[in-house]
């Protein structure tokens, strides 16, 4: 058998189901190579104590029917988790411990899987490169000083050097997508309303979804089928009919119809996203769909929309960070002194940058000009993707307009690093959901990921055409664990 | 300018102001749990021990709406013959305080649950219309300590969440007498309801108080302020009177009033202005995205009309009609939802013997005195509608004399003892034995021959005089009926 | 169109997030770059659209109204940057 840790979830279940390796060793062998990959920084909070102890229990009394027998895995540290210290990335959160658990990760203990520790990210899911974390930057495993893209960054980091089989993500913009897209890994953002938010620390609302990051498509499915429940607790979630995603995988797409949106072509665009586009279309008609061109006309509002949108939301859902409840707490002369202080030296500069901007823009005087001006678009938008499905099951795009980039490159022009996003965000502000797999390298041999967007609550079919274009693609993550000594 | 008794104008020389005023007042929604938490709502409880996760605003948690408030909200909006609208939003409006641990309040701006309506007032000279402007659903904030601690501020959280109804007039009240009357009326609609228990001193009623004045007889409306959270009724008539007169003075002074929010200071009897609140004006209301629009439908709006009791208004009509009260009476009897109760079943209880005189005499004569002394509100009554039922009966029926009745009544008063066993055990009944009487009289005519000649000489005076005796002689017991005849007879 | 100094220090105000000159100037700048991008938008004709507040297609779920919660408040409390067992604390607030 190969190194535990390279195996696919799928494959480690199996083993772990056939009695070949125990809950202890896979445990022990994931916080071996977490422990010698502490340069990447993925880990906010290494949680490997009761990890290891956890899986002795596992074994002890092991139960095979779980969907995740004791699998060991890392998540996010913008998930709540019931007695562990849960940051967002921020210092304000420096040292907070919830007393509850997000309904995301409870689903995935309630499977039998083990919480290895709380994984790096941008402070607050506010960023695109995981460099305004708190908790330092992130080190893609692919290459040194590379970003692993944001703000799951610590989760694509972990998941692509092989230090979790498995990981949930959050995605507000592309905060799945776009770091799976830089490591080479799958990433997936559900449809909003599909995966509970409660527990989560909110970012933006309206927007928020967790999703599953995986190292193929078939372990996005299972973990999918996991995270994606009906929540009371939440009253965005849907109430839909759910798949078995994995069981009901299939690579057969024939005749599916998949849209080419003209306008996802920017300017500047390097050359090597449009030849990895063609060559997807090509994967996709090999695998029996059927190419439409469409149209997706308000695209190139996206982004503007968004930041107006995502801004607001989070000026108010982080208003709650005041230094009174719990979290940091800078002493003040008087109540507004202690707040101005707690809010001013607790978030970090991105973090003050975007309250700022959404506090502008919901500002009496502005609030027509920009925010409903936003809603506007943002109907305009869905309304674009709502008419090209109409003629397409599934639209296909690039996940991100460039490959990853240096550390620093791109920190003093916020613009710059937002355009990141300019593939992902239209998806959020429509609700969809999308998934980007691995899909070939640039020149440098960074991965590059496509983006498959599907109709609402159609994550089945988005699946299953990642899942036959996998096939056909026949990627390989080249990871040559240069940050272990 | 003619001014009549029931007008409130302030006089400055040669001018004369009208006060217009509109009251924004927050009625705390009767439910066991709060607005979007599961937390309990109960009144008292130790600090902080009501507080769920949700209410403490902790990272990750979400609203969720109780669908018992949601029904409370329409059912007032009913009460107040209100646009009930299928569809309304909820907002988070956005400030920084140390009780209001989101950084916001769920609360209802552009599109609220409740739409326009009416609240008749029955003032002395007639009733008198005010319009409700709207209501809404939001959230309560918790409690800022300032006295418990010198250094510091201490928040207890149990009210942060509890569901409240925020109910807004058209400024259509004149005088400080309208005020009281709107807020006495308000109060009794939700407490026939049982959307609100009206209870001022723990909080779960109280108002803000938006004044203006103006020359009498203007159309234009003045610069108001806005006095915050005032709660008691008294206290909005006495800051109403401050506030309208500063307001006066300085207009006869030539100055400006600014739009403002003020606080009344109970103790010092006077409104100020609050810390001047620099931005704390702009709350940057939007849509709050952890909730989705509100939809009921017409089916859900039906049933609930189906819940609704009969209402003060519809009772005061019913009352005049039946029983023949006097308008007067009638408010009275149906303004509190408890005395109205309690008149039904003492009518109820006295069957064929009806006499709603008495009956409403006795209540708001015998009953309302003891419960004013006692400081007792009716529903906590020392004596039953079924014993005062009964002890107006054994007066109408010739048992006992009303004298006696008060002497019983007192005595009920003793763990609500029943009228007629007192009757029986003190043998308080009336003598109503024309022969007895007859003995009885003989007796005193008798003993007292030289008042009966001048009696019959003329001097009628003295009837009274046999009267007295008749009845010292029995005790009080004699039948003040029959001793007149009797008397009237052998005289 | 420009955010000068004083619009951020009242939105900063606002946010409850202090300021001084020199990172007013740094977010000043920023926040012209970003809204000039945000400009974009007025290209846009919305005069007949709908403001989309949620994707949610669905209606607002009614919860029972019943006490599940309660008693927790050491849980509560435990995070509070205050020693306090029974209230959270802040500097003395004077109304």
């Amino acid at each position: 058998m190969s190194d535990i840790t390279s195996l696919t979830l799928t494959d480690l279940v199996k083993n772990i189901k056939d009695k070949k390796i125990s809950s202890e060793e896979t445990t022990k062998a994931f916080i071996n190579r977490g422990e010698k990959s502490r340069e990447l920084n993925a880990y906010i909070t290494e949680d490997f104590t009761n990890a290891l102890e956890k899986a002795k229990i596992f074994d002890q009394k092991p139960n095979f029917d779980l969907k995740l027998p004791g699998v060991p895995m890392a998540v996010k540290d913008l998930f709540c988790t019931n007695g562990v210290k849960t940051t967002a990335g921020s210092k304000i959160l420096n040292n907070f411990i919830p007393p509850y658990e997000s309904t995301v990760t409870q689903n995935i203990w309630n499977e039998g899987a083990i919480l290895l520790g709380k994984l790096n990210c941008d402070e607050f899911a506010m960023g695109s490169s995981n460099e305004t974390s708190f908790f330092g930057n992130v080190q893609s495993p692919i290459d040194k000083d590379l970003v692993p893209g944001g703000s799951s960054g610590g989760s694509a980091s972990a998941l692509a050097a092989n230090l979790t089989p498995i990981t949930i993500g959050t995605d507000t913009g592309g905060s799945i997508r776009q770091p799976a897209s830089f490591t080479g890994t799958v990433g997936l953002k559900p449809t909003y309303g599909s995966c509970s938010r409660y527990g989560i620390v909110a970012f933006a609302s309206s927007l928020d979804q967790a999703g599953p990051m995986s190292k193929n498509v078939k372990d996005c499915a299972l973990l999918q089928e996991i995270i994606s429940t009906y929540d009371e607790k939440d009253s965005t979630s849907i109430d839909f009919k759910r798949n078995a995603y994995s069981k009901e995988l299939t690579n057969n797409i024939k005749g599916k119809k998949i849209g080419i949106p003209k306008e996802y072509t920017v300017d500047g665009m390097p050359k090597e996203i449009e030849d990895l586009w063609t060559k997807g279309i090509e994967y996709a008609k090999d695998c029996g769909a059927e190419i439409v061109e469409i149209s997706l006309p308000h695209t190139n509002y996206a982004l503007p929309a968004y930041y107006i949108v995502a801004p607001a939301e989070a000026s108010s859902n982080l208003a709650r960070y005041d230094g009174v409840k719990y979290g940091f707490r800078s002493k003040g002369e008087n109540l507004i002194d202690m707040y101005e202080k707690t809010r001013s030296e607790g978030f970090g500069e991105e973090v003050q940058r975007r309250i700022m901007i959404g506090t502008y823009v919901l500002s009496s005087g502005y609030y027509d000009a920009y925010y409903i001006k936003a809603q506007k678009v943002r109907k305009l938008i869905k309304n674009d993707f709502d008419e090209a499905y109409k003629k397409v099951d599934a639209i296909l795009t690039p996940s991100t307009p460039s490959a990853a980039f240096k550390i620093g490159e791109k920190t003093n022009d916020p613009v710059s690093m937002y355009l990141n996003d300019i593939f992902t965000v239209p998806v959020n502000l429509a609700g969809l959901p999308a998934i980007s797999i691995p899909a070939g390298v640039d020149a440098k041999g960074y991965p590059l990921g496509l983006q498959i967007i599907g109709k609402a609550f159609d994550e089945q079919n988005i699946l299953n055409i990642a899942y036959a274009m996998e096939e056909k693609i026949e990627f390989k993550n080249k990871i040559t664990d240069w940050w272990i000594k | 300018m003619t001014k009549d008794s029931s007008e409130y104008l302030i006089e400055r020389y040669n001018n004369v102001y009208e006060v217009v005023i509109g009251l924004e007042v927050h009625a705390q929604v009767t439910s066991n749990s709060k607005l979007f938490s599961s937390s309990s709502t109960t009144f008292g409880a130790e600090p902080n021990t009501q507080v769920s996760l949700v209410d403490a605003a902790f990272p990750g948690m979400l609203p969720v709406i109780n669908e018992y408030c949601v029904k409370q909200a329409i059912k007032t909006g009913i009460g107040l013959k209100a646009q009930i609208n299928k569809r309304s939003v909820f907002d988070r409006k956005n400030y920084f305080y140390a009780d209001l641990p989101q950084g916001y309040q769920i609360s209802q701006f552009k599109f609220p649950i409740v739409g326009e309506g009416t609240v008749i007032l029955d003032m002395e000279n007639g009733p008198k219309e005010v319009g409700i402007e709207r209501l809404h659903l939001e959230q309560d904030a918790g409690k800022s300590i300032h006295d418990m601690d010198p250094q510091n501020t201490l928040v207890d959280l149990n009210r942060s969440g509890v569901a409240l109804m925020e109910i807004v007039s058209k400024p259509d009240m004149r005088t400080p007498d309208e005020v009281s009357a709107y807020v006495k009326k308000l109060r009794s609609i939700m407490r026939y309801l049982g959307t609100c228990d009206g209870n001022m001193q723990e909080g779960s009623l109280r108002a803000d108080v938006n004044i203006s004045v103006r020359i009498k007889g203007s159309d234009a409306l003045g610069t108001r302020c806005e006095i915050k959270n005032v709660n008691s009724i008294k206290f909005m008539q006495m800051a109403i009177d401050y506030e309208a007169n500063r307001q006066v003075d300085l207009i006869e002074e030539g100055k400006t009033i600014d739009q403002e929010t003020r606080l009344f200071d109970t103790k010092k009897n006077e409104t100020r202005s609050m810390r001047s609140k620099e931005d704390a004006h702009d709350y940057r209301y939007f849509p709050d995205p952890d909730l989705l629009p509100l939809e009921v439908t017409d089916e859900f709006i039906e049933k609930l009309k189906l819940d609704i009791p009969e209402l003060p208004d519809e009772k005061k009509k019913r009352f005049i009609d039946k029983f023949k009260v006097s308008p007067y009476e009638a408010t009275i009897l149906v303004s509190d939802i408890d005395t109205a109760k309690y008149f039904e079943e003492v009518v109820a209880k006295m069957g064929k013997n009806l006499d709603i005189k008495l009956a409403v005499n006795w209540i708001t004569g015998e009953l309302f005195a003891v419960l004013n002394n006692k400081n007792l509100e009716i529903s906590e009554s020392p004596i039953s509608a079924k014993n005062l039922a009964k002890l107006i009966n054994l007066i109408k029926n010739g048992t006992i004399s009303g004298k006696i009745a008060k002497t019983i009544f007192e005595l009920m008063m003793d763990g609500d003892k029943d009228p007629q066993i007192i009757v029986e055990e003190k043998g308080l009944k009336q003598e109503s034995d024309p022969k007895a009487l007859e003995t009885l009289i003989d007796k005193i005519i008798n003993d007292n021959r030289e008042k009966a000649i001048e009696y019959k000489q003329g001097k009628e005076k003295l009837f009274g005089f046999f009267v007295g005796q008749a009845m010292k002689a029995s005790s009080g017991k004699a039948n003040p009926q029959l001793i007149n005849e009797i008397l009237k007879k052998k005289l | 169109m420009t955010i000068d100094l004083k619009t951020i220090k009242h939105i900063s105000k606002l946010s409850r997030i202090s300021v001084d000159d020199e990172k007013a100037k740094k977010l000043a700048g920023d926040m012209n770059s970003i809204f000039d991008f945000i400009e974009k938008l007025k290209e846009l004709d919305t005069d007949n659209v709908e403001p989309l507040t949620s994707v949610a297609e669905t209606t607002l779920k009614l919860r029972v109204d019943e006490v599940k919660s309660g008693n927790i408040r050491e849980q509560v409390l435990k995070n509070s940057p205050d020693e306090n067992e029974d209230f959270f604390v802040v500097p003395r607030v004077v109304e």
